[in-house]
């Protein structure tokens, strides 16, 4: 029946012995024995949980990570007076600020922006070690790294965010603050104090790859489950020895648009995509204020910014510029 | 059609997680449908969006009332009947009939309400009606002087409509909408990271955000820098930091509130510090801050010895205005009804 196979929940979960995965190379940790299975997990995937594999890196970057929280977390229940329910209440519109411009790029009093370069380090390191620690994971699986490397390019545009362009700009108060609408905040602000990053080149093409990204993982994801009735999703098998569900995939796209991805290439256009996205809107970020100060204007000079017609009966002056009345 | 009870199961919880996240988002929003009103170039996104029921509610609260009747004058001047008028030191040049038309008037604006320290005795000495030893009386003179200075010499901004005590008072002692230095609620000290006046919820400014709760105090001060935009393309040094750009972000949100009206009722929608494509309106707000930084510092701090403590702010600091004190939420107070013109001692210079 066809309604069987508009399978958008997992409809069959598979339980079998515990998967313990490949031999580990000497000198690694012991894998963690033990694993169970959860139904609710495999609902959304598998159904199998465990090993984990810890390490060194992830407890140092579980460690840094807790530190960076609870520094957040305590400095936002000191902002309403270690009153708990006040910091439930307004938890969204707590934050933890940078430090002033006046400090620059030296260390500032706790009180006054040190806890957040703290907790910036510590969340630096944190990711930073658990960045190593998905490339160190994935050479140990015989893998190529490019998870790592997808990652490196999030990391990028939080590094050239919280730490490049404040070092290039000699200011630690240019950095985003710690929370939810804090955050969000700064980002208007941001925006509105740089002559509107819409007119920034690499905020437009980070845009493109945001929403090629969803586009594609849209019509990937689409694709796949629409053929996995004929045994589509197993991948592996269908680049081996491709079978119908690949055939008609395929057709599909030759038919609508034309030319269609393979079953390896759609993966590296989602892949570029996706890593494209915050690469490009880290440089956009980057140029912003170190060597462009009002984008807007920027694009005026060159012709990025169109004129539109506007009300010209009673021409609008700035009032500030006029003589004293 | 056979559902199997995962798929049934999973379905409801999303539901059930779904529900729960939506509700209290609902809570802060107003239901569709608002009416939208094109302000500019079409395409640019250059409209004013108005919510038709909020701007009912608001159209009841801000009806004008009926202006005293004209009076015929007695002929007399007040100063010149110094028997009957003592102390009289800013309406000196009313005729006696118009002063105490005025005097009525003021007290149904101010202090209608019945009672022992209301209607005349709100600022005088029923006894006495020259001594000042009622503090209101001394502030009342002040804010008559203060009136005749924002009629003459801020038409630029209250246009020919200008205003009266009734504008920011609305039968009310205290205008509803003031303001006074906020410190906020108390944080803990020592060593704990300091909120640089921002990142609380439930502020009366800024609306919703995050943004700085007291952006008046730096803002409306004598050639405060509001500006913080950038005015050239390469970096030159013209921009401010940006604390000062959220907090002028949150003066703005004050007056889009004080206002009820969207950013683009001023500013062009792609950069807000462009004069040739902003809206006219924009010169008339800017000359409104200048106004507002005027009346604080000339007329509403120098007052500061004469109120009580429970006529001050937390830092004891006395109530200023801002955009809303007059507006009350709507573009033209009194939805530009001009009661000044039914007073016009009150739009001339002071003696």
């Amino acid at each position: 029946m066809m309604y069987e196979y508009q399978n958008i929940f997992t409809r069959v979960q598979v339980h079998g012995p515990a998967d313990l995965g490949v031999p580990m190379k000497p000198g690694s940790w012991p894998r963690e024995k033990g694993t169970t299975t959860n139904w609710l997990f495999g609902i959304l995937g598998d159904a199998q949980i465990g090993p984990i594999y810890l390490g060194t890196l992830g407890i140092a970057s579980l460690l840094c990570g807790f530190i960076a929280i609870e520094i957040i977390g305590l400095n936002m229940l000191a902002s309403v007076n270690w009153n708990p329910i006040e910091f439930v209440r307004q938890l969204f519109w707590l934050g933890l600020e940078p430090p002033p411009a006046k400090y620059g790029l030296a260390l500032a009093p706790l009180n006054d922006g040190g806890w957040w370069q703290m907790a910036g380090f510590f969340l630096t390191a944190s990711i930073l070690l658990w960045w190593l620690r998905t490339y160190r994971r994935a050479r140990a699986l015989g893998m190529g790294t490019h998870i790592a490397w997808a990652f490196a390019a999030a990391i990028w545009l939080y590094l050239v965010l919280g730490f490049i362009r404040p070092l290039l700009l000699g200011n630690f108060s240019e950095a985003v603050p710690f929370g939810i609408f804090p955050h969000l905040d700064w980002t208007a602000a941001f925006s509105i104090r740089y002559g509107n990053l819409f007119y920034n080149p690499f905020h437009m093409l980070s845009i493109a790859f945001l929403y090629g990204s969803a586009l594609l993982f849209a019509m990937h994801g689409a694709t796949i489950l629409s053929v996995s009735r004929l045994g589509g999703e197993r991948e592996i098998e269908q680049i081996i020895d491709r079978g119908t569900a690949s055939e008609r995939a395929a057709l599909f796209w030759r038919w609508t648009m034309g030319f269609n991805a393979t079953m390896e290439s759609i993966h590296r256009w989602a892949w570029w995509f996706a890593v494209l996205c915050p690469l490009v809107g880290g440089i956009g970020i980057l140029l912003t204020g170190t060597v462009v100060d009002n984008w807007y204007l920027w694009g005026v000079k060159h012709g990025v910014a169109p004129m539109y017609p506007f009300d010209m009966t009673a021409p609008v002056l700035d009032p500030a510029a006029a003589p004293a009345q | 059609m056979k559902i199997s009870a995962t798929a049934l199961t999973a379905a409801l919880l999303g539901t059930v997680v779904t529900v729960l996240l939506v509700i209290p988002m609902m809570l802060q929003w107003e239901r569709p449908p608002m009416v939208s009103e094109q302000l500019g170039y079409r395409g640019l996104g250059m409209e004013q969006v108005t919510n038709p029921r909020i701007a009912k509610t608001l159209e009841a609260l801000n009806q004008a009332p009926v202006p005293d009747d004209p009076v015929d004058n007695d002929g007399v001047l007040v100063k010149n009947d110094p028997e009957n008028y003592k102390n009289v030191q800013v309406l000196g040049d009313l005729d006696t009939a118009q002063f105490n038309r005025l005097m009525n008037s003021i007290t149904t604006w101010v202090a209608p309400q019945e009672g022992d320290n209301a209607g005349c005795a709100y600022c005088h000495n029923v006894e006495n009606m020259a001594s000042d030893e009622v503090y209101t009386k001394v502030v009342a003179r002040r804010m008559i002087q203060m009136t005749r200075t924002i009629n003459t010499k801020y038409a630029s901004h209250v246009q020919q409509t200008g205003v009266t005590c009734y504008t920011c008072h609305r039968g009310q002692p205290v205008p509803a909408n003031v303001w006074s230095i906020n410190p906020g609620p108390k944080q803990a000290g020592g060593m704990a990271a300091s909120r640089n006046g921002q990142n609380l919820g439930g502020q009366s400014v800024p609306a919703y955000s995050s943004l700085p709760y007291d952006p008046f105090t730096t803002l409306f001060a004598p050639d405060a820098k509001i500006r913080v935009i950038a005015s050239t393309a390469l970096p030159g040094g013209t921009g401010g930091t940006i604390q000062a750009t959220e907090k002028t972000y949150a003066l703005m949100m004050h007056m889009s509130d004080g206002l009820g009206v969207n950013c683009t009722f001023c500013h062009n929608s792609r950069i807000f510090s462009n004069w040739e494509e902003s809206r006219p309106q924009r010169v008339t707000a800017w000359h409104g801050i200048k106004m507002v930084s005027d009346v604080n510092t000339t007329y509403m701090d120098p007052l500061a010895p004469v109120f009580p403590a429970n006529r001050k702010g937390p830092m004891g600091d006395v109530l200023k205005t801002n955009c809303a004190t007059c507006h009350n939420g709507i573009n033209k107070p009194l939805y530009g009804f001009s009661m000044a013109k039914e007073y016009p001692e009150l739009s001339v210079p002071n003696p």
